[in-house]
């Protein structure tokens, strides 16, 4: 199935429509195509945790992640975010792509949807978080709900200065945190009130997991 | 909204709501989709998903289209059976009506086929400010 090459997965997802007015307090800037597809392939093809998997897709935005993920052949792809804007772009990207296994909610995530509904329920959770740059802490938030839901793994971005901080946190939450690949990601200059166009950051892309026996000491 | 979106939300955040779950389901337009059966994914959800709460969904809706109101024993093997929870999670979508806490009576509206969970800050209880499991 997930035999599209991740060129052509690269390719396909700069054809999707991105934020039209992004709204800096909510962080919103897309994952590129090419950082996009180098996280989607890594998780199928080296962990096989993509394919027919139902899958979280957390702050979703206008669903460079969650199309992706889709295209690798994901069985099912839930997306949330708190914008209807991005959610709306979110629908038309999935019209126009033909896609039909992607379903978005629109919620608030610091308000502690989706962590209600039964632990564990997700196989994989994905996620570009807000870094926190406007909300202190959301990034953590964001991960603490991805490792609630998902049973197998999360994979998300954190800047590569909160490594420890992320890792040591990730393992109090009984997940183990192994940093995949450093990237550069070039912030559009606003997040950080730069006079710059973009500025170049150092990003983590993270594979939780959890260890057989810490797993069942999660409360559920 | 597919009913297996249904399947994972609950109203447990709202202030004085010990359950949450499952959230009433009415329904004003619902399109029916194709999508590409894979006997895989749907066998992999069985055991994930809460069946009565997708059984009563889609018997409060119409849309039961013959699935039976338990799993099957053999269903991994049941291509039938498969077949009819693929149609109900996964083709029945949901573009219009609203989720409805079966506590409180919150609503929740759902347009353009997405489900707005959206809750003022008065709403919700303090304690989950960020998730349900380390209190
Ligand atoms: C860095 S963007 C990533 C967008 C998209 N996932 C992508 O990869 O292109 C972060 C997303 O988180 C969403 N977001 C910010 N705060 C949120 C919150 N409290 N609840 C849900 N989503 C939120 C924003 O609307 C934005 O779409």
């Amino acid at each position: 199935m997930a035999c599209i090459k991740r060129k052509h997965l690269e390719q396909y997802l700069e054809d999707i429509e991105v934020f039209e007015n992004p709204k800096v307090e909510l962080e919103q800037y897309p994952t590129k195509p090419h950082i996009a597809s180098h996280m989607l392939y890594t998780m199928q093809a080296s962990y096989g945790d993509v394919e027919n998997k139902l899958i979280a897709d957390l702050g979703c935005g206008c669903g460079a992640l969650s199309l992706g993920a889709a295209m690798l052949g994901a069985g099912t792809v839930v997306g949330y975010d708190v914008d209807p804007d991005a959610l709306e772009i979110w629908n038309a990207n999935c019209a126009e792509m033909e896609i039909t296994t992607c379903q978005a909610v629109l919620c608030d995530l610091t308000q502690g949807f989706p962590s209600y509904s039964f632990p564990k329920q997700f196989d994989t959770v994905i996620m570009n978080p807000p870094f926190g740059t406007k909300r202190k802490g959301i990034d953590m938030e964001f991960l603490q709900m991805a490792l609630h839901m998902a049973s197998t793994a999360v994979y998300s971005l954190h800047k590569t200065s909160t490594r420890d901080h992320v890792l040591s946190k990730a393992e109090k939450w009984g997940a183990k945190g192994e940093v995949l690949a450093e990237l550069r990601y070039d912030l559009p200059a606003s997040y950080r009130f730069h006079k710059k166009q973009t500025v170049d950051i150092e990003v983590d892309f993270i594979r939780f997991s959890f260890p057989k026996t810490k797993c069942e000491k999660v409360k559920s | 909204m597919k009913l297996l979106t249904h399947n994972v939300l609950s109203s447990k955040c709202l202030k004085g709501v010990s359950v949450g779950y499952p959230l009433r389901l009415n329904a004003t337009d619902i399109k029916v989709v194709d999508v590409d059966y894979n006997s895989e994914f749907v066998s992999r959800m069985i055991p994930k998903i809460n069946y009565s709460a997708l059984y009563d969904a889609a018997q409060s809706i119409g849309h039961l289209n013959g699935l039976p109101d338990a799993v099957v024993d053999d269903f991994e093997s049941n291509e039938d059976f498969l077949k009819a929870v693929h149609h109900v999670l996964l083709e029945v979508d949901i573009v219009s009506g609203d989720l409805e806490c079966p506590e409180s009576g919150r609503k929740f509206p759902i347009t353009r086929g997405i489900p707005n969970m959206l809750v003022n800050e008065n709403e919700v209880n303090e304690i989950n400010g960020s998730n349900g499991y380390n209190n």
